[in-house]
């Protein structure tokens, strides 16, 4: 293996970052240009949403399941198992819902746009197509993106809700909570606060998953062995950024909602 | 077929003495990483209506001269006009209007492996959004009919053969009528037979639409054949032009070595440098 420098190492990761922001920066412009791609967009958001479906709404359901079963557990010492939907519910909608499908919908599709994308670029289909005068980010970027977003945000809706009802079954199931009271109690003490934090990280996720996908893909070298290279560096830097920004959103909407 | 042109309200520099001539290439130097100059100091035209066959040994630069006619790579230094249009100082959205009025076959024909061939073909059409269907279809039964592939239609770039999927990468290109077609290795890899039949659709071109062309080529033979034949339309192939006919097939030569042009002018010039130049005699022999 060939030796880097230190000096050209870090210029090559910072020159990958400025390369990024200008494509996550296109994709964004190109949502008030022309032309617009809602049939590439709508085909995305199929293979997004209802193709990632599935894995979501299993993910979601012994998520919830899980939650149940340990809070239940440590609720039990003091006393207070009824509060088991309350820790399910705010758990759920706060964090692990948003955070679990957009790393699930990460390992799926930022995988997926990096292998296609980067297939394309190696055998010159991206060139072909800007000979052929058409803006690949246009193209191929932003419908994703746009897709992902949105399909991100109601799977998000989705993975939550199932999540309830994994809680629901278990703790009905096997520890015997009341049914209404798990409900009231998982439905009362969501806060409007709560449900915005929920749903406002979907949306930065959604972009994290597609505009990394796109980038890996566009910028993948070196055949077929950088098409996967390209598509597990896509994996691991779209989760690694989703729990970063997670961390950053999280803190940032605490303040802007102060008690919460 | 109408050709496209460059709409009023996109304000393109243009330079008046560059209008007339389709590609220019002034003082070009580009290098890539950890290498040294491919293409250093070269410069050369493309007139109007010219077909220009590059050659050299590999890695001398000749793709790379055509993927920078319609700015798909940058060069360190030099200027590009294509068109009249100063392609190295455009920025990459203005290029797009640009590259519309050129066709470009790739080397590995790079057909998009999730369409149809109808579709790859009416890829450029569909994308200009104000052609109605019926305009598309004529105009792409019209362009495989062109390289004799009509039955393709429905068929996927991976049922298709090397040679097959060449000729569509044609069709794709001139489907638009272009300005320029630039042409990457259009026979590399093929066989004998189907080298042949690949020139003589190029030929075609060259001779029914005067289209202005670059073609890259390492195969000297296809290089003769074009400098030594012209399309029939009577007889809708291609023959040796005889001895005594005064026809001008407006093909030229360029030889590249080492990134800097060794030879640029006609059949005949060719002929002559052969007899002065070892290394050009040793390319052609």
């Amino acid at each position: 293996m060939e030796l880097i420098s230190p000096t050209d190492f870090v210029k090559e990761r910072v020159l990958a970052v400025q390369d990024y922001w200008q494509l996550a920066w296109r994709s964004i412009q190109n949502l008030f240009g022309h032309p617009r791609y809602f049939g590439d967009t709508l085909q995305q958001a199929d293979l997004i949403g209802v193709g990632s479906l599935p894995i979501v709404v299993l993910t979601g359901f012994f998520t919830g399941a899980v939650l149940a079963l340990q809070t239940s557990n440590t609720l039990q010492r003091f006393g207070s198992t009824s509060l088991t939907g309350q820790l399910v519910s705010l758990s759920m909608v706060r964090e692990l819902g948003p955070v679990l499908t957009g790393l699930m919908v990460a390992g799926r599709n930022s995988s997926g746009m990096a292998s296609e994308l980067g297939s394309m670029k190696v055998t010159e289909q991206i060139d072909a197509m800007r000979a052929l005068g058409t803006d690949p980010t246009k193209k191929l970027v932003t419908p994703r993106v746009i897709a992902s977003v949105v399909m991100l945000f109601f799977l998000t809706i989705i993975s939550d809700l199932v999540g309830l009802v994994g809680g629901w079954m278990l703790s009905t199931l096997l520890l015997h909570i009341d049914s209404n009271q798990y409900w009231s109690y998982a439905w009362q003490s969501l806060r409007f606060p709560d449900v915005v934090m929920g749903l406002i990280k979907p949306v930065f996720f959604g972009f994290v998953i597609a505009s990394i996908g796109c980038y890996y893909g566009l910028t993948a070298k070196g055949g077929t062995q950088g098409v996967g290279r390209a598509t597990t560096q896509a994996v691991v830097a779209a989760s690694v950024l989703i729990l970063a920004s997670d961390l950053v959103l999280t803190r940032f909407l605490m303040i802007l909602f102060p008690g919460y | 077929m109408p050709r496209n042109s460059l709409p009023d309200e996109i304000a393109l520099p243009q330079s008046p003495e560059t209008r007339h001539k389709a590609i220019i290439f002034d003082d070009l130097s580009i290098s890539f990483e950890n290498s040294n100059k491919v293409l250093d100091g070269i410069s050369f035209e493309l007139l109007r209506g010219e077909t220009k066959i590059i050659m050299g040994a590999a890695g001398t630069g000749k793709s790379t001269i055509l993927k920078l006619v319609p700015g798909l790579i940058k060069p360190d230094s030099g200027r590009i006009f294509t068109l009249g249009h100063e392609v190295t100082s455009m920025k990459e959205e203005d290029l797009f209007e640009l590259r519309r009025q050129i066709g470009m076959v790739f080397q590995e024909s790079a057909l998009f492996d999730s369409l149809t061939v109808r579709e790859n073909v009416a890829y450029r059409l569909m994308e200009e959004h104000d052609l109605p269907a019926e305009e598309i279809e004529r105009r792409v039964v019209e362009a495989l009919r062109f390289v004799e592939l009509e039955h393709t239609l429905d068929m996927s770039p991976s049922e298709l053969s090397g040679g097959m999927r060449r000729r569509v990468a044609i069709a794709r290109a001139i489907v638009s009528q272009p300005e320029i077609l630039l042409y990457d290795s259009p026979t590399g890899g093929l066989d004998p037979v189907t080298s042949t039949t690949i020139i003589e659709l190029i030929l075609k071109q060259r001779d029914q639409y005067h289209t202005s062309s670059l073609m890259v080529t390492h195969r000297l033979p296809d290089a003769f054949l074009m400098a030594t034949n012209y399309y029939d339309v009577e007889t809708k192939s291609m023959r040796p032009i005889a001895d005594t006919a005064k026809r001008d097939v407006n093909t030229s030569f360029m030889i590249l070595r080492e990134g800097k042009i060794i030879f640029n002018g006609d059949a005949h010039a060719l002929t002559t440098a052969a007899a002065n130049d070892p290394y050009i005699r040793e390319y052609i022999s």
